[in-house]
Parts: C-alpha cells; structure tokens; sequence
C-alpha cells in the first residue's frame, strides 16, 4: 500500500519536473536571426572570409561581385555562343537518320536541361527563403522564373519544329511533353504570384511554397521515358554506360549547352541587380511617404 | 551556302525562334535594370539615399537627423 503511494508521489513530482522543463523550454526567448536595426544585413553571425554564403548574404557585397563578374562573363558567354554556333550549324555532321533536322538538337537539349535547372534552382532558393531565411534567397527564386519559363517555351517549341519532321506531328499528349508543358505553366504560375503580392516578402514566402510542391514535377520529367511508353527517345547523354551520341555531334551539343548554362547565369546576375535595386528603390521611395505624412502631421 | 536539306524551314524556323527569345529576354532584364540604376541615381540626386550610403560625418559636423534607408 505503502508502496503504491511513494511511487504515486515519486511519479507525480517526476511529472510536475517534466512539466516545468517543457515550459521554460516552451518560453525561452527565441533566438533573432533578423536585427531590426539593419534588416540589410539579416545574418545572425558577423560575415567573413571564411563562408562565402553568409557574406554574400550582404546585397551591398554581392552587387559588387555582381559588377566585377558581369563583364567578363558576357565576353566569356559570347565566345562560348559563337563557338557553338560555328560548330552546331557549319561543323556538325548530318545524322544518318534524322539528317540536318538534327541541328534542332543543339539548341533543343540545352533549353530543356536549363527548363529543369531553373526549377531546381527556384526550388533550392525557396528552402533558401522559407528555412534559413537568406536575404538573396527570394531574389534568386523570384528573378530565375522568367529566365526559366523562356527556356521552357524555347524548349516545348523547338521540339514541335523537330517533331513535326520526325514523328509527323508538331504535339502528341504523352509523358514528356506533357510534364514540361506542366512545367512550363508552374513558371507562369509562379511569375502571376510574385506579381499578384506586392509585399516583397509575403510574395517570397507564397511563391516559395508553390516552389517546393512544383518541384516534384522536375524528377517526373526526367523519369517520364523511363517509367511510359512514350514518343520522345530516351536519355542518350547522361545513361548508364555513357553517351549513345557519336562525338562529332557530342562536341557541338556540349559546347551549347556550357554557353547556354553561362548565358542563363549572366541574365540571372543582371536580373538579381536589378531586383535588389528595385526593392531599395521601394523602401526609399516608401520612407519619403511616411517622412512626408509625419510632416504635414 | 549552308545546305539544310528538305527539312530546312523547321530548322530555321526553331534558330529563329530560339534568337528572337533569348534576344527579347535580354533586352527585358538589361533595360530593367538600366531603369533600376537611373532611378536610384535620381533619388540619391536628390539627397535621399540609404543610412549605410550616407557620409560619415566628420569631427565637429552636426549629426544628420537620418534619412531613412533599406
């Protein structure tokens, strides 16, 4: 009898000790990841040389990269586009079926890896936005979508020119078509979101979550030749057991795709530039209002 | 001159396609931020500019009473 009490009591402090652990854990001061004073600078730690991430956390810093770098990559992407261009239209080899139509290729393929780059990119930058609350996070996410939903239509295009010849038909409904036309309507839709919310930040955090659930379309094209029978051929570039391109058609493939790879991270530095000056263009213009409200007041 | 075979007009057609985009992408971002830059410039013109993009002031200056910056 005894004993039943003393392990009632026993069990009853035990739990009023748990309970009163659980609350002051419940009740401890959050920790700020944003100052108040400078929400510029929305990192918690003092940047330095050692993490390039939270340096570049600081828009002022990163439009200085910005500057530095645009130049040289605009000559280095030019280079890169003329080179590809010589060797897609002039050096490239007809293929023995499909003949010169095959110089769609050169153009098709790169626009439909950077359709899904642009996704993946919009989707890490959305983890970016909504858990480590990066301050470049939205502005990469929100200025990729319009870089991204161009090099879809590029894509859903190109390949209609191409099919029409090859298959006969400029538009069948099956997996891989379909799936980037779903991709390319996400872009639309999360281009119509950023424009709907004028918030900088609400918007962010709305399109963010739109982002990740839309991400899961980017593995469905991928797999789409894979997992349906469908009109479009399978992988022929990164396959188990390598390429099943000859080199004479490789070469050019990959020298469009590195220049259109560097292309679309040169629009999307200006694009980012452009996007940070806007917001600081707002907050001025934003600070003027209410320093001329507080006057006539 | 560069021979296209029978099919020529689709691959004309998709180069085409592919310039006038990437051109009219272009212009679009580099035209926006052009706008952005001259826009700021203006309002730094006009003495509104950022705390952190004010100068610092001097020994003996009077502090400013802060214009307000992102």
């Amino acid at each position: 009898m005894w004993k039943a009490a003393l392990t009632g009591s026993l069990s009853s402090a035990a739990t009023r000790t748990h309970k009163r652990e659980v609350w002051s854990k419940r009740n401890r001061p959050a920790k700020t990841l944003y100052s108040e004073e400078e929400p510029q600078l929305r990192s918690p730690t003092k940047p330095t040389r050692s993490n390039p991430m939270i340096s570049l956390a600081n828009p002022t810093r990163f439009l200085a990269l910005v500057g530095r770098v645009v130049p040289w990559l605009t000559a280095l992407t030019l280079i890169l586009l003329g080179l590809g261009l010589y060797l897609s239209l002039f050096v490239a080899p007809p293929d023995y079926q499909q003949g010169e139509t095959v110089k769609i290729m050169f153009i098709h393929v790169p626009s439909a890896w950077l359709a899904m780059f642009g996704y993946m990119l919009i989707a890490i930058s959305a983890l970016g936005t909504l858990i480590w609350r990066h301050p470049l996070a939205d502005v990469a996410a929100k200025t990729a979508a319009p870089i991204g939903a161009t090099f879809t239509l590029i894509a859903l295009v190109t390949g209609s020119l191409w099919g029409k010849p090859m298959w006969g038909t400029y538009w069948v409904w099956d997996a891989r078509l379909t799936s980037v036309l779903i991709l390319f309507l996400l872009y639309l839709g999360l281009i119509a979101l950023w424009q709907s919310i004028e918030e900088p930040g609400r918007a962010g955090r709305a399109a963010a979550i739109l982002a990740l659930v839309g991400a899961v379309n980017v593995p469905i094209i991928h797999y789409s030749v894979v997992w349906w029978n469908t009109l479009h051929q399978p992988a022929s570039v990164f396959r188990i057991g390598g390429p099943s391109i000859d080199p004479a058609l490789l070469t050019p493939l990959f020298v469009m795709a590195i220049a259109f790879t560097l292309l679309f991270v040169l629009l999307h530095l200006i694009a980012m530039r452009a996007e940070i000056l806007r917001r600081r263009v707002r907050a001025l213009q934003q600070s003027q209002v209410e320093r001329a409200a507080l006057v006539e007041a | 001159m560069l021979d296209l075979g029978p099919h020529a007009s689709f691959i004309i057609a998709a180069y085409a396609v592919t310039f006038v985009a990437v051109a009219a992408l272009a212009v679009s971002i580099v035209e926006d931020d052009r706008k952005q830059q001259r826009i700021l410039a203006e309002l730094e013109r006009k003495g509104i500019r950022r705390r952190s993009a004010e100068p610092k002031p001097t020994p003996g200056m009077p502090k400013s009473k802060g214009k307000a910056g992102a």
